[in-house]
């Protein structure tokens, strides 16, 4: 299989979008995501996630905009050679066995008969089912099915992963098994795009993310960028709300009920906050400093856009 | 496509509807047998002519054709309903569709593993009747091949029509779509066969236009014709009031028709494949 260079673009879409009769599923997406790179694609449930990923794969056609993926126009036969799938709805032929349903989508994919074998059983080996080839897979479990379409989606090594909520039936052990299998599928060059609303999953192996909310990108870059600065948040008794214009020069304080929040502030001058705090008569009781969770940022976004009707569209993601 | 049509054949084998096919087959012909061993022994007790038993056994030999030819329709209605249609509702479609397979290809690999299914069964079981019917009576029709054939035929433009709904109707919904059709259109061939008998150009004139939009009637002429002794073509042929009846055939269906059964066939598929790409997945 012919490896396209490092600086071409595994996804580079431009003003996409997809109206389904009255409804704008996706209001005009632009971004771009590297080769090597493990992209997570957030959002709300029908937030436009599904709506991109199908549209990226040419199972659905875009009502405007366009671009490339794997440097060819998006929905291109031959290119879906190199791309591997994770739907969210993950459904392999009840019938087949586990080998074989690789085995298929091997020949499917255009693998030559002698490399459909062993390509069937390295996929196999990565998701933990080796031991289960040769059951059928309507035996199996959800979560089985699952490392099942994840096998189909590693087969024969492809330039682009596309996962769709990759883990939503994975118990605990399975869902450490699948950000493992990721990063080892970015670290030999391969782009993932992972669809996802489990926050946490997305934070520990992606390398940049883009949140949607109503078919339009709210917020997009690298984690830190979307996280934003440090916070500090203190646990306190006997303060008052008119005591806290003399926090300020730490940063803009908010007082809610006991939880004195500063945002942006430092880490490094917490020790000289405390202080001033106790005395001002205060008692500190907990004291917390760092970056907010993806879920809290995620959370103040989705609050956010839709308190102003969507931002605009076309949001530029790189 | 043929690895859809392999795929598909493969799927009929597991999930054992190939096998109880062949069995339903092969006690259909142990009854057919049976049946017509009965009807010569009681015959040649009331001292009946040999050409008049030659005569009632083809007739016994049409009669269940016919109902095989229903049994193979709903065989075809019943395989050719889901092909679609359950994919796309279960999600095996998706992952399958988002590899470098066409949509045309995907549709006419399901469409080749069904009709090979089919003929198949059409072959087995009509081949087996005929050769059970000819063992026990000594009555072997005119033309073993073609009947056999005109009922696969049959069954293939059936199990396209269902495909062709099974692109956008839920399974159970083309099915039914498809039995109630082929009921119509054999209604409308009996229809037909009275309207010749009485003369009445009119309903001949609807009975055409039903077999031009599902020729699957005009095939069952061919069912009929090749199992018929030649003595009765030659014999009756002629009369009116015998091609009034629909389990009679003076001729075979024209070439022409036989062109537009397979024509049809191919138009039911290229709609198929375009109701196909235009749906959204």
């Amino acid at each position: 299989m012919p490896r396209l260079s490092l600086d071409v673009p595994a996804i580079d879409v431009t003003d996409l979008r997809k109206r389904y009769g009255p409804i704008e599923a996706l209001a005009g997406l632009t971004m771009t995501v590297g080769r090597g790179e493990v992209f997570g694609f957030l959002g709300p449930n029908g937030a436009g996630k599904t709506t991109t990923v199908k549209l990226l794969l040419g199972l659905a056609r875009p009502s405007g905009g366009g671009g490339k993926v794997l440097d060819a126009p998006i929905g291109d036969l031959a290119t879906r050679r190199k791309i591997g799938y994770l739907p969210e709805l993950f459904r392999y032929q009840p019938w087949l066995k586990a080998r074989e349903v690789l085995t298929l989508h091997a020949a499917l994919m255009g693998l030559p008969g002698n490399r459909r074998g062993p390509e069937a059983d390295a996929a196999l080996g990565i998701v933990g089912l080796s031991d289960r080839a040769d059951d059928t897979v309507g035996k199996f479990s959800k979560g089985m099915q699952q490392r099942l379409g994840l096998g189909v989606a590693l087969l024969g090594e492809p330039a682009l992963i596309v996962l769709d909520e990759p883990t939503s039936a994975l118990d605990p052990v399975g869902r450490v098994d699948v950000r493992g299998i990721i990063r080892a599928a970015a670290a030999r060059g391969a782009a993932v795009f992972l669809n996802s609303h489990l926050l946490s999953e997305v934070e520990q192996v992606c390398d940049r993310v883009a949140i949607i909310d109503h078919g339009r990108v709210v917020a997009s870059g690298s984690l830190d960028d979307v996280l934003g600065q440090s916070e500090t948040q203190i646990r306190v008794s006997g303060l008052k709300p008119s005591d806290l214009p003399a926090i300020e020069r730490f940063g803009p304080p908010t007082l809610d009920h006991d939880t004195l929040s500063i945002r942006p502030m430092a880490g490094d001058r917490v020790h000289e906050l405390v202080a001033l705090l106790v005395k001002m008569g205060a008692q500190v009781h907990e004291v917390r400093s760092g970056r907010g969770s993806l879920e809290q940022r995620f959370l103040e976004l989705v609050a956010r856009d839709r308190s102003m009707g969507g931002t605009p569209s076309g949001e530029h993601i790189r | 496509m043929i690895t859809i049509a392999l795929l598909t054949i493969g799927e009929t084998i597991r999930k054992k509807i190939l096998w109880v096919l062949i069995a339903l087959a092969v006690v259909a012909v142990i009854l057919t047998a049976w049946g017509v061993t009965l009807v010569m022994s009681a015959a040649r007790q009331a001292g009946t002519s040999d050409l008049q038993i030659k005569l009632g056994v083809s007739q016994v030999l049409i009669f269940i054709a016919f109902q095989f030819d229903f049994v193979l329709a709903m065989t075809a209605a019943f395989l050719g309903s889901p092909a679609i249609a359950a994919d796309l509702e279960s999600g095996v479609a998706q992952a399958v569709l988002a590899r470098p397979l066409r949509r045309s290809s995907y549709l006419v690999g399901r469409w080749l593993g069904l009709a090979t299914v089919v003929a198949l069964y059409a072959a087995l079981s009509g081949l087996l009747a005929i050769a059970a019917v000819a063992l026990v009576s000594g009555y072997t029709p005119p033309n073993i091949l073609s009947p056999v054939a005109y009922l696969a035929g049959q069954a293939i433009i059936l199990l396209t029509f269902t495909i062709v709904f099974s692109t956008r109707l839920p399974a159970i919904a083309g099915g039914a779509i498809a039995v109630v059709a082929y009921g119509i259109a054999w209604l409308a061939g009996v229809l037909g066969h009275i309207g010749i008998a009485l003369g009445t150009n009119g309903l001949v004139g609807v009975s055409d236009l039903a077999r031009i939009l599902l020729p699957t009637d005009t095939l069952w002429q061919g069912v009929v014709y090749g199992l018929e002794p030649s003595v009765v073509i030659a014999t009756i042929g002629q009369a009116q009031l015998a091609q009034g009846n629909p389990f009679f055939a003076a001729e075979p269906p024209p070439t022409a028709f036989v062109l537009w059964a397979v024509a049809w066939i191919v138009l039911a598929l290229g709609l198929a494949t375009v109701l196909l790409r235009r749906r959204e997945l």
